[in-house]
C-alpha cells in the first residue's frame, strides 16, 4: 500500500512542503537526541569495545530518521487503515517473544535478530494508538459498550502479552495510552461511573494478577519506592544511586566525564533508563532546566497539531502520540528523582535503545504528517 | 477520506479538552521542576558529599610486623605473603545473597561470615571475612569477583615461624584482635581484623612488634576496581626482636623431653639471659595463628596435655628436695646450723604423734650438711626445718625469687606459693599447724614453684648470690630509625649471706653429681653441680613406682649449673609424673649442659649489629639441623 517514492516526493512539492514550524519541530527533536547520545558517549565512552553504546545509538537514530521520513511523508489515513492487520501482526509478534525470545534480567522481551534485538513491546504502543484512533474514527462510536468495553477488549490481550514477560514500564504505557485516548474522546459520566465502579470490584484480582506476575526484582523496585535509604547497600539501590547521581549535579554539574556516578558505575544503567541522572550529574540544575524546556516546547508544538487537526483520526492520532511520550518523560524523569517506582520505562529520545528509538521517532514523523495533512485532501 | 467529516462535532469537543492536557502537562513538568530543584539546589551539597564518598574509599595498609630472631640471628618469626579475603560493605547489594555465595565458594560456615559481616565497627572499613586463603580459594573468588560485589582478595603477610613447634610457647603466637580487647586502652589504634600478639613474646612485646598501620585513600568503582590511589599516611613496621634464646640449644632441650610432660629452663646466671625455656607438649604457633574454627579450638583447649600451658613459668609443682639448697642457706645464714653439725638420721623424724619418713628407709646414719645435700637426707632438713620455723624459711624463700614473679617478658607468669602462717590465714583461713613447717622442710606440702623460679635459684647460687631478672630480649631494632638497641641485663637482687656460705653449698652441689644422688649428670666434658628433687603428687603411696598409675607417679626435679669453677649456665628439668630427679631429670640436665658446652658460646654475649650479618648462615645451619627434614 505504501507509495513509491517518485509518488512521495511528488507529495512533497504538491503540498506546501516544509514550513517554519516543521523546522522548529525537527530541530527540537534532533536537539534532544543530540543530548542523549552526548549523554550515552560519556557513559559508555571507555568501553573499550569496537562498537560502543554511543555509535550504535546513532545507527538507530539514522534508521529512526527513516522511520521518521517514512510516516511524515506518507498518508496518515492509509497507515491508519492498516492498524488492525499491524495490531494482529504485534500480538503473534508478543507470543513469539514469549517462547523465542532472549532474556535478560528475568524478563523476555526481545527477539533476536542477527546481532541485534527487536523488542516488540516498544512498537505496540504505536500501533496500539493507531488502532485505537482508528477505531474510534471510523465509526460513531456511542453507548459505554462501543466507546469503553470494546476498546478496552482490544487493548487486553496486547496488555496481558506484555505484562506476561514482564514489561511493567510498557503495560503501565499501554494501560495510560488507553486511559489518555478515552478521556479525550469523551466519556458520558454513566459509562466513567461504571467504568469506575468495575474498576473497583476487579481491583482484588486485577491486584492479585498484576503483583503476582511481577518479577521479584519488580515488586522490591516498588516497595523500596515507599523507602529506599531503608537499605543504601540493598534494595533501594537504583534508586538513591540515581538521586545521588541528579543531587551531586547542584546548579552547575560536574561537567561533562565529570559525573563520579555515572563514570565509576555506581549508577545502573545510566545508558539507557537512568540517562537522564547522568545528564543531570553533569550539566547541573541548568542543564536539566534547558532540557526541560526542549521538551515541552516539543508537547506544546505537538498539542497544537492537535489543535489544528482536520479530522478527527488525526486529532486522536496525534493525542495519543502526545500522551505516550509524556507518560513516558513524566514517569522517566519521575522515577529517576525518587518521585516514582522504578519501573522500567526509557526516556524518549535520550535512552540508549533501537526499538524505543526509532518507534519514538516513527511517532513523531506520524504527528508531522498529521500537520501537514491538514491542508491537503485527496 | 469522507469519514473525517462525520464526527465534527466530536473533533470539536476534543480540541477542546486539550486544555486538560495542556494544564496537566505544566503542573506535572512543574513538579518535576520542583523536585529537580529541591534535590540539586536544595539537597545538592548533601548528594554530592554522599558521591564523594560513593567512590573513595579509607583503606588501612597493613604494618609489616616486627621479626624474631635468636640471639644469633637466625629467623624464628617472619612474615609471608598470602590472601586475604575482605568485604566492603557499602558496596554489597544483598547481603543474604553474598554470604551464600561465598560460604558455597569456599565452605565457610554463613553464620561465621555474617558475624563478621555485621560486627561493630565502621561501615567504611572493608571487613576481614578470612585470611590465608589458598590458591585455589584466592582464584575462584577472582573469577566469581562479577557476581561478588564488594568482595576483595588483597595480598597481605601473614605471620610466619619457620621452626613450627620450636620455641612455641616462648615466641607464642598471633591472632585477630578480639571484641573485647579493642575495647581496652591500648588497642586503641587497632580495627576489626587487626593481627595481634596473644601469646608469648608476641604478646609481651605486642606494642614494638605491631607497627603502625598506614592508610590510603582509594577510589574505587562500582564493582571495587581501584582506579586511583593516594597513600594518606605510609605505615611504619614493627621492631625486630633479638632474644637471648639459642635456637640450637632450644632444640636439643625439646628433643630430651621428647613426648613426656615438663618443663626445661637454662639460664645464663651472669645475666639472666633464657638460653632455651622448653615446655611440652607443645604446639605450633603457624596453626594457632590461624583463624582456628571453635571445634579446632575446643580440641586445643580441651586437650588433657594442656599443651597451651606454658609449664616453664606457668606450671607450679612442690619443689622437693630442690627447696633443701634454699633451706641450708638459709640455716647457715640464720646459725640454726654450722657446716659441721651432725644429725642422726635413723630413716624417721618423730613429730607429735606422727612420724615424718626419710625417703631412705633404714636412715643415712650420722650426716652433717654437706652429706645432707649430696644424699638428700630429709631428717636433717626436718630438724633444720624445725629449728628455723616456717617464718624464716619463708623469708628465705623470697629472698631467693620464690612466691614472686621472676619477672620473665612473658604473659601470665605464676609466682607459685611459699607458705607461712600469715598466708595460710589468708589462703585456707586456717592457722599453721606446727607439722607442716616439717613437710615444708622438704619442698612438699604446701610449697609450689615454677621450673622457671627453679633455674632463677640455681642461677642465683652459681652467680654467687646476684639474681638477674631472666630476660628474653637482649636487643630491640627500631625499624623506623634503624637503630639497633641494646638491652642492659639488671641484677634484680643480692640475697643476704655470709660470704662463706656459697662456695660451701656449690662444693657440696658438685658432690651431688659427684657422688650423690645425682651420679647420672656426671659429664666427661664439664663438671657439673645440681641437686635432684621428687614432688610427691598423691601423699599415699603402696606398692613399687612402676605399679602406679602415671598419673599419680612423682615428678622428678633437677636443677644445675655448670662449669662448676666459673657457672656459664644454670638449669632445671622437671618431669612430670618421671618419678626420680636423680635417674629421669638428671640426665637430661647433663646432656642440655654438654650441648651447651660443645656449641662453643663465648663469654657474656650481646648482641652487634654482626648478629644481622650473621643471619643468613646461621639460618642455614639451623635448616640443617631440623630433624628429620
Amino acid at each position: 500500500m505504501l507509495e513509491t517514492g517518485n509518488e512521495m516526493i511528488d507529495r512533497v512539492i504538491n503540498s506546501r512542503g516544509f514550513d517554519n514550524f516543521d523546522f522548529r519541530f525537527i530541530g527540537l527533536v534532533f536537539a534532544i537526541l543530540g543530548v542523549g547520545v552526548l549523554s550515552i558517549y560519556s557513559v559508555t565512552h571507555d568501553q573499550g569495545v569496537a562498537f560502543p553504546f554511543y555509535a550504535k545509538q546513532l545507527v538507530w537514530i539514522a534508521l529512526g530518521t527513516v522511520a521518521f521520513l517514512v510516516m511524515w511523508l506518507s498518508d496518515y489515513h492509509r497507515i491508519a487503515r492498516l492498524a488492525y492487520p499491524a495490531y494482529a501482526i504485534i500480538l503473534i509478534l508478543l507470543i513469539v517473544v514469549l517462547f523465542e525470545g532472549r532474556s535478560s534480567r528475568g524478563a523476555q522481551r526481545w527477539i533476536p535478530i542477527g546481532q541485534f534485538a527487536f523488542q516488540p513491546s516498544e512498537f505496540a504502543k504505536l500501533v496500539l494508538i493507531l488502532t485505537l484512533a482508528h477505531y474510534y474514527s471510523e465509526a460513531p462510536r456511542v453507548g459505554w459498550l462501543q466507546r469503553v468495553v470494546l476498546p478496552g477488549l482490544l487493548v487486553l490481550p496486547g496488555l496481558l502479552l506484555i505484562l506476561k514477560q514482564p514489561d511493567l514500564g510498557s503495560g503501565l504505557s499501554f494501560m495510560a495510552i488507553y486511559a489518555a485516548m478515552l478521556l479525550m474522546v469523551g466519556v458520558r459520566s454513566k459509562a466513567l461511573g461504571i467504568i469506575l465502579l468495575f474498576s473497583l470490584m476487579l481491583f482484588p484480582f486485577a491486584w492479585e494478577l498484576v503483583w503476582g506476575s511481577l518479577h521479584d526484582y519488580q515488586r522490591q523496585r516498588i516497595m523500596t519506592f515507599v523507602d529506599p535509604v531503608y537499605d543504601p547497600g540493598g534494595k533501594g539501590y537504583h534508586a538513591l544511586q540515581s538521586k545521588i547521581a541528579i543531587g551531586a549535579g547542584e546548579l552547575m554539574g560536574k561537567g561533562l566525564y565529570g559525573g563520579t556516578q555515572s563514570q565509576l558505575k555506581f549508577l545502573p544503567e545510566g545508558h539507557t533508563d537512568f540517562v537522564f541522572s547522568v545528564f543531570a550529574e553533569e550539566w547541573g540544575f541548568l542543564g536539566v532546566l534547558a532540557l526541560l524546556v526542549l521538551f515541552v516546547t516539543l508537547i506544546w508544538l505537538s498539542l497544537e497539531i492537535v489543535a489544528r487537526a482536520k479530522d478527527q483520526l488525526g486529532a486522536l492520532l496525534a493525542v495519543g502520540i502526545i500522551c505516550m511520550l509524556c507518560f513516558c518523560i513524566v514517569i522517566n524523569i519521575g522515577m529517576t528523582v525518587g518521585m516514582f517506582p522504578i519501573v522500567g520505562i526509557p526516556l524518549p529520545l535520550m535512552s540508549y535503545g533501537g526499538s524505543a528509538t526509532i518507534m519514538t521517532m516513527a511517532s513523531l514523523g506520524l504527528l508531522l504528517n498529521i500537520k501537514r495533512r491538514r491542508l491537503s485532501f485527496f | 477520506m469522507a469519514t473525517a467529516g462525520l464526527h465534527d462535532s466530536e473533533l470539536g469537543e476534543l480540541q477542546r479538552r486539550l486544555v486538560i492536557l495542556r494544564v496537566g502537562l505544566l503542573l506535572v513538568v512543574a513538579l518535576l521542576g520542583l523536585r529537580l530543584w529541591h534535590l540539586q539546589i536544595r539537597e545538592g551539597p548533601y548528594y554530592r558529599d554522599l558521591s564523594e564518598n560513593n567512590r573513595t574509599r579509607s583503606v588501612i595498609i597493613e604494618p609489616a610486623r616486627g621479626l624474631i630472631y635468636d640471639r644469633n640471628g637466625v629467623l624464628l618469626a617472619n612474615n609471608v605473603p598470602s590472601f586475604t579475603l575482605y568485604v566492603s560493605l557499602e558496596d554489597v547489594k544483598d547481603r543474604d545473597l553474598l554470604i551464600e555465595k561465598l560460604g558455597n565458594l569456599l565452605g565457610l560456615d554463613p553464620s561465621l561470615i555474617r558475624s563478621k559481616l555485621t560486627a561493630r565497627g565502621s561501615k567504611q572499613l572493608p571487613r576481614k571475612v578470612k585470611g590465608r586463603l589458598t590458591l585455589r580459594e584466592a582464584t575462584l573468588i577472582e573469577a566469581h569477583r562479577l557476581d561478588l560485589p564488594g568482595v576483595m582478595v588483597q595480598v597481605e603477610s601473614q605471620r610466619n615461624y619457620p621452626g613450627g613447634v620450636t620455641a612455641s610457647h616462648l615466641l607464642g603466637y598471633v591472632g585477630e584482635v578480639s571484641p573485647e580487647q579493642l575495647e581496652k586502652p591500648e588497642f586503641a589504634d587497632l580495627h576489626q581484623g587487626s593481627i595481634v600478639g596473644q601469646y608469648g613474646v608476641e604478646k609481651f612485646f605486642d606494642r614494638q612488634l605491631r607497627g603502625q598501620a598506614g592508610q590510603k585513600n582509594v577510589e574505587v568503582d562500582a564493582v571495587g576496581h581501584e582506579k586511583q590511589t593516594a597513600v594518606v599516611e605510609q605505615p611504619h613496621a614493627g621492631d625486630n626482636l633479638y632474644l637471648t634464646i639459642d635456637v640450637r640449644l632450644q632444640k636439643v632441650a625439646e628433643s630430651l623431653l621428647g613426648e613426656e610432660s615438663g618443663a626445661i629452663v637454662a639460664l645464663d646466671p651472669r645475666t639472666g639471659d633464657v638460653l632455651a625455656m622448653a615446655s611440652r607438649p607443645g604446639f605450633d604457633s603457624n596453626i594457632l595463628s590461624r583463624e582456628l574454627t571453635p571445634k579446632q579450638w575446643a580440641e586445643i583447649v580441651q586437650d588433657e596435655g594442656r599443651p597451651l600451658n606454658n609449664r616453664a613459668s606457668q606450671g607450679q609443682y612442690p619443689p622437693g628436695s630442690v627447696f633443701k639448697v634454699m633451706m641450708a642457706a638459709a640455716a647457715l645464714e640464720t646459725k640454726a646450723i654450722t657446716p659441721s653439725t651432725s644429725i642422726y638420721c635413723n630413716g624417721g623424724y618423730q613429730f607429735g604423734r606422727r612420724l615424718y619418713h626419710d625417703w631412705k628407709a633404714g636412715g643415712h646414719g650420722s650426716v652433717d650438711l654437706r652429706h645432707a645435700l649430696v644424699h638428700s637426707c630429709d631428717v636433717y632438713f626436718y630438724t633444720v626445718g624445725q629449728r628455723m620455723g616456717i617464718e624464716t624459711m619463708a623469708s628465705f624463700a623470697h629472698q631467693f625469687g620464690l612466691g614472686e614473679e621472676t619477672g620473665i617478658e612473658l604473659p601470665s607468669e605464676r609466682v607459685g606459693i611459699v607458705p607461712s602462717d600469715a598466708w595460710k590465714r589468708k589462703a585456707k583461713n586456717e592457722a599453721w599447724l606446727p607439722g607442716e613447717t616439717i613437710s615444708a622442710s622438704i619442698g612438699q606440702g604446701y610449697v609450689n614453684v615454677t621450673p622457671l623460679q627453679m633455674a632463677s635459684l640455681i642461677g642465683t647460687i652459681a652467680n654467687n648470690g646476684v639474681t638477674f631478672r631472666p630476660r628474653l630480649v637482649q636487643a630491640v631494632l627500631d625499624r623506623a630509625t634503624g637503630e639497633l638497641q641494646q638491652r642492659v641485663a639488671t641484677p634484680k637482687r643480692t640475697v643476704q649471706l655470709r660470704p662463706e656460705i656459697i662456695p660451701l653449698i656449690k662444693e657440696a652441689l658438685a658432690g651431688v653429681v659427684k657422688e650423690g644422688t645425682a651420679t647420672r649428670a656426671k659429664s666427661a666434658l664439664v663438671t657439673i653441680a645440681g641437686k635432684t628433687g621428687t614432688a610427691q603428687v598423691a601423699a599415699l603411696r603402696t606398692g613399687p613406682e612402676k605399679d602406679i598409675p602415671k598419673k599419680f607417679r612423682d615428678h622428678a626435679w633437677f636443677v644445675a649449673f655448670a662449669p662448676v669453677e666459673a657457672p656459664a649456665i644454670a638449669v632445671a628439668v622437671l618431669g612430670e609424673h618421671l618419678g626420680h630427679g636423680g635417674s629421669a631429670s638428671a640426665p637430661l640436665a647433663k646432656e642440655l649442659i654438654e650441648a651447651y658446652v660443645k656449641l662453643d658460646v663465648p663469654a657474656p654475649s650481646s648482641v652487634t649489629d654482626g648478629a644481622v650479618v650473621r643471619k643468613g648462615d646461621a639460618g642455614d645451619r639451623e635448616r640443617d639441623d631440623r630433624p628429620g627434614d
